[in-house]
């Protein structure tokens, strides 16, 4: 699951080492209200902060359904955890290694054509899962909520850095999200944004790995 | 001022401007001749004793000069070198007709550099009074933080600074470059403050980990707002949002605070193009364009909407950057961003401007020429149009009163709210403003929260 460069240099990291900084809550909370049914859908990492918004939904009186999917077997995890705060669990692989194949869009499909009232679908993992999510429920009316995850710098609305689009205004994802309304998100511009590092992030990995090889 | 040259000092983040040496320092005191009048005290927003301390300067008496400076001026090292000395006590100094005022700011930066290189040939502090059992909650670790926890702990208040980054020293280290304002000099200036007994809390978002009323709840006797304008201002314009442009604060975070120079060795890089265009006049903007040349941009522009003679910034900063080869575009405003077709800008539409009536501001208003349209051809944009402040404060605290501009109502001389037992100071009442300005309200501040917490 470990991607990046500071991702990896943590996963290196023991019970009792320490980091230099660590601060928060940043943003606004999800907002929890006993809607009817929830849809939580959760693209692959994204289970961990999915699935304590489905406890809290749960909690507040909802019907939980949920939605993990992963591209393999090795990528899935928490199933139980999310299982556990679910009235229903449905897990997918894009290759079938585990669970249902196909992609988290099929089940999320198939619950809102059922007839089922859906109420809220909240949907968290790689933007272009968000954004199809979205698409899949859009033609249905209902009200999905995703979580953006543009580059951010200092989290706390000083930069600019994690600038979004929904509705046609200009947002800064840290402070005014990390949740928006997925029918309104510039989903073109998130991935264009996304993608402004690319080169360094590259070049940072192979730094670091070579530094790496050079101690090991 | 001895400087790096131009053509050297546009390559490196090393201080620009040298420093004197003993015999310059001795030279340029002994220009003052010690005026009854002294008007450049008056000219001060914190009332330095200047004639007090060049004088002790000239007969090389250090330690008193150091003294007679930090009596009233807790930050000298920074302040000597960015305050805009020529609208202040330069400006105002009895020699300004004749020949040249004396150089105040460059005296001042001499006498705090030679104090942090010969700490020990100062005597000890005057002892601080007994505890009070009082205690304060400063929020910011900026210029106004600073100078409210110094003031408030030699009265012997308890004092704890909430700051929401993981270093201390607030606008000071994460926008003022460190080819004006080297980042050491600001650590040691917050150590200082930190040794007076003030306890600095790094990592606090106040009004997201805890809020003003918590605070105020949880054993603080008073709180003083010092959160300064951090609100990045855009153009809000087409393209805006296209790769390549940043918001000035963006820029000079990555840049100082988060040393994008220093890429890979540091993870927070800076993507420079070739054409770099700074749009804004003031420092922010002068400070953006020259590091962009530092991160090895080949052409900057600075694009400025009135003309040279409204430029808000420090002059010796607009002559740095002239110098350094900086092209200043005036009576220009972008209308439009255009990109690449992969996302990236590479190019801005303008309007050429002329200048009408002045503003609210004093200033001669711009108006567009119509029909004046071109295109700049730029691969990175830096909007460096001024901040406001940050309204985190403000919409998680009850009971403070905001203007439209977002900026917290404050009484001009006490800095006091209308929220009980809350003051505030500093660029969140005033808007972007100066360091020593924000100084002044931190004083002003801490004496009448000493007045309030001492019951007088």
């Amino acid at each position: 699951m470990e991607v990046g460069k500071t991702t990896r240099e943590l996963g290196l990291l023991k019970t009792g080492d320490s980091i230099m900084s660590l601060t928060g809550p940043l943003g606004l909370p999800t907002h929890i209200e006993n809607y009817g049914t929830v849809v939580c859908v959760a693209g692959g990492f994204a289970v961990a902060p999915v699935t304590p918004i489905a406890r809290a939904m749960k909690q507040a009186g909802n019907k939980v359904i949920s939605i993990l999917g992963a591209r393999n077997k090795e990528l899935i995890f928490w199933e139980d955890e999310l299982r556990n705060v679910s009235d229903k669990l449905i897990v997918t692989t894009d290759d079938g290694t585990y669970g249902r194949k196909g992609l988290v869009t099929e089940p999320l499909k198939e619950i809102l054509e059922s007839g089922e009232k859906v109420n809220l679908v909240v949907a968290i993992g790689p933007s272009v899962m968000m954004k199809f999510c979205a698409r899949t429920t859009q033609p249905f009316g209902v009200k999905t909520i995703v979580s953006l995850n543009p580059i951010m710098v200092d989290g706390t609305g000083m930069c600019g850095c994690c600038r979004v689009v929904v509705g046609g205004q200009t947002k800064f994802a840290c402070v005014d999200g990390p949740d928006f309304d997925a029918h309104q998100v510039d989903w073109d511009l998130l991935a264009a944004r996304q993608r402004t590092y690319l080169e360094e992030e590259k070049q940072a990995m192979e730094n670091w790995q070579c530094q790496c090889g050079k101690h090991s | 001022m001895p400087r790096q040259e131009a053509a050297i000092r546009a390559k490196n983040f090393k201080e620009v401007a040298l420093g004197y040496t003993p015999e310059m320092a001795a030279e340029e005191a002994s220009r003052c001749i010690q005026c009854p009048k002294r008007p450049c005290v008056e000219g001060c927003p914190v009332n330095v004793d200047i004639p007090e301390f060049i004088k002790a300067l000239r007969e090389g008496k250090m330690a008193d000069a150091v003294i007679a400076l930090k009596d009233k001026n807790a930050l000298p090292g920074i302040c000597g070198r960015v305050c805009p000395q020529e609208s202040q006590c330069e400006g105002k100094c009895t020699l300004l007709k004749q020949k040249a005022p004396v150089a105040i700011g460059r005296l001042e930066r001499y006498v705090a550099d030679w104090e942090r290189q010969n700490k020990a040939a100062m005597p000890p502090g005057a002892p601080l009074p007994p505890l009070t059992g009082k205690k304060v909650a400063v929020i910011g670790s900026g210029p106004a933080g600073l100078t409210a926890a110094a003031d408030l702990v030699k009265k012997g208040h308890g004092v704890t600074i909430f700051e929401a980054l993981h270093v201390g020293g607030g606008v000071l280290m994460y926008g003022i470059p460190e080819f004006r304002l080297p980042k050491e000099i600001v650590q040691n200036e917050v150590n200082f403050v930190k040794s007076l007994g003030a306890d600095l809390v790094l990592d606090a978002v106040v009004g997201k980990c805890d809020t003003i009323d918590e605070l105020l709840n949880n054993g603080y006797d008073a709180v003083f707002l010092g959160t300064g304008a951090g609100l990045p201002m855009f153009l809000n314009i087409p393209g805006e949002n296209v790769n390549g442009i940043y918001s000035a604060n963006e820029w000079l975070t990555r840049t100082n605070l988060m040393k994008a120079y220093l890429f890979p060795n540091y993870d927070t890089p800076m993507r420079v193009g070739k054409k770099v265009a700074v749009i804004g006049g003031g420092n922010v903007a002068m400070d953006g364009a020259r590091c962009a040349l530092r991160l090895g941009a080949e052409e900057v522009y600075i694009v400025y909407r009135r003309s040279e003679a409204e430029l808000p910034a420090r002059r010796e900063e607009v002559e740095n950057a002239m110098e350094e080869g900086i092209i200043f575009k005036f009576l220009t405003n972008p209308i439009k961003f255009l990109d690449d077709g992969k996302g990236w800008v590479s190019s801005m539409e303008c309007v050429e401007m002329e200048l009408g009536e002045p503003d609210a501001s004093g200033r001669r208003r711009p108006i567009v020429k119509k029909g004046s349209e071109f295109i700049m051809k730029i691969d990175t944009v830096v909007v460096a149009l001024g901040t406001t402040p940050n309204p985190l404060i403000a919409s998680t605290t009850e009971g403070l009163k905001t203007t439209s501009h977002g900026t917290v109502v404050a009484d001009e001389s006490t800095g006091k709210t209308v929220k009980d037992k809350v003051w505030a100071g500093g660029d969140i009442v005033t808007g972007a403003a100066t360091v020593i300005s924000a100084m002044g309200a931190g004083k002003r501040a801490a004496a009448d929260i000493d007045k309030f917490l001492m019951g007088k």
